[in-house]
């Protein structure tokens, strides 16, 4: 079985710099991710604040950024899905589907993805005209209706760059007033192609082979309404992303890490960095920070300890 | 390298290929398209001989994607006999994908 000083699991902006930190260090280290290097970032059209581009920048030239800077180090790379963590005293022990590794400490940093809304209809319209990704999927409904569902940064960012491509959007959102950016509110409400509907819920899909309409529901009067759509994009928050913490691992009520400000978690040499973490500011500015305290962290245990 | 299909060569190298297909619809834009990628390249290699693995672009090619519905990128369909077998949205993982094929073929 392969053994690690370090094993990151996760390949977002707080993985990448837990990395790169550990490897300047001499740590050795496995680098956990499921798919390529990038997490959500990789879903985001733009990051418009991160420091050092004052122009924006896309997300994937982000992280590409941010990758190359692991290019001058040889280290394992583990393309495969943590399924279990077990203690072993002096190491953990991580499985996943198709081998299992040890490691004195573990980085954990998942991340986060994106809630589903759990109405019927979502699942099976997923993919036929339910969406959660503005970017990938905003052009095949060019010039057609559509609807944004939340009323966040997200709901607010995504509905904006929608509307340079489709010829309407209802932004649906629950409450009587946004909780995104004020910049992005102004925005919003100046923009001729969004018609907010404020105070309503979303109680189902509905359409034949692909989504033709959303039933809503007003909170506030309990009536009814059927707003026929080709498309619906869904940005109403993030749910933790991993599932197989060991139950010693504290965590918050809605699942995500608790840790001090130095990223210590309530397992020894276990810590966690970025959006997994129990916290409110959830950005690759906050993520990048939480990655090299944990690697600083991690190294600093290790030295102690072994 | 998975090949690279096209709206022209999707009737010979996918509908009518001896081999179950899988087909990556993607574009270069596309943040999970780009996620995917790697694991798609990992399938293609792993099941060569018993699976083709092939790639279309969507901006390159309208035609085929609007054909079998996708609305969403990537997406990924298993053929077999010129049949849709499976289909699924998304950067799923490499277990999901591996089970999907392994249920089928």
């Amino acid at each position: 079985m392969k053994e690690y000083e370090s094993l990151i699991i996760g390949g977002g902006p707080s993985g990448i710099t837990a990395a790169l930190y550990l490897l300047r260090a001499g740590i050795k280290i496995g680098w956990v991710e499921k798919l390529a290097p990038g997490g959500q970032v990789l879903l985001t059209e733009a990051i418009d604040n991160y420091p050092g581009f004052p122009q924006g920048i896309k997300g994937y030239e982000l992280i590409d950024k941010f990758t190359a800077h692991l290019d001058q180090f040889e280290f394992d790379k583990i393309r495969d899905e943590a399924l279990e963590i077990k203690d072993r005293q002096d190491k953990y022990l991580v499985r996943f589907s198709e081998s299992e590794v040890a490691a004195r400490t573990l980085i954990i940093c998942t991340g986060a993805q994106w809630r589903k809304l759990g109405v019927p209809g979502e699942n099976k319209y997923s993919g036929r005209g339910v969406s959660y990704c503005a970017v990938c999927d905003g052009n095949f409904f060019r010039g057609q209706e559509v609807a944004c569902i939340g009323g966040g940064d997200t709901a607010l960012e995504e509905s904006l760059y929608l509307s340079k491509l489709v010829s309407k959007i209802y932004l649906i959102h629950r409450r009587d007033a946004f909780r995104g950016a004020r910049l992005y509110q102004d925005k919003v409400l100046k923009d001729p192609k969004i018609e907010v509907i404020y105070n309503t819920i979303a109680t189902e899909f509905v359409g034949d082979t692909d989504l033709t309409g959303i039933k809503l529901k007003d909170v506030k009067t309990g009536s009814q309404s059927l707003l026929n759509i080709n498309g619906a994009f869904v940005f109403i928050g993030l749910d933790p992303a991993g599932g197989f913490f060991p139950a010693d691992l504290e965590t918050d009520s809605q699942g995500f890490i608790k840790t001090d400000h130095e990223m210590v978690t309530s397992m020894p040499g276990v810590f966690a960095a970025g959006d997994i973490r129990s916290k409110y500011c959830r950005q690759v500015s906050t993520a990048v920070g939480d990655g090299a305290t944990a690697a600083y962290n991690a190294q600093a245990y290790l030295e102690k300890n072994f | 390298m998975a090949n690279q299909v096209t709206d022209n060569t999707f009737e010979a190298d996918v509908l009518k290929c001896d081999l179950p297909v899988l087909v990556d619809f993607w574009a270069p834009w596309c943040g999970p398209c780009r996620a995917i990628a790697p694991v798609v390249e990992e399938l293609a290699q792993e099941y060569a001989g018993q699976i083709h693995v092939v790639k279309m672009n969507v901006d390159e090619n309208p035609n085929t994607p609007s054909k079998y519905g996708i609305r969403a990128i990537p997406t990924l369909i298993l053929f077999q006999g010129g049949e849709v077998m499976e289909q699924v949205t998304g950067a799923v993982s490499k277990a999901n994908l591996k089970q999907m094929i392994s249920d089928k073929v």
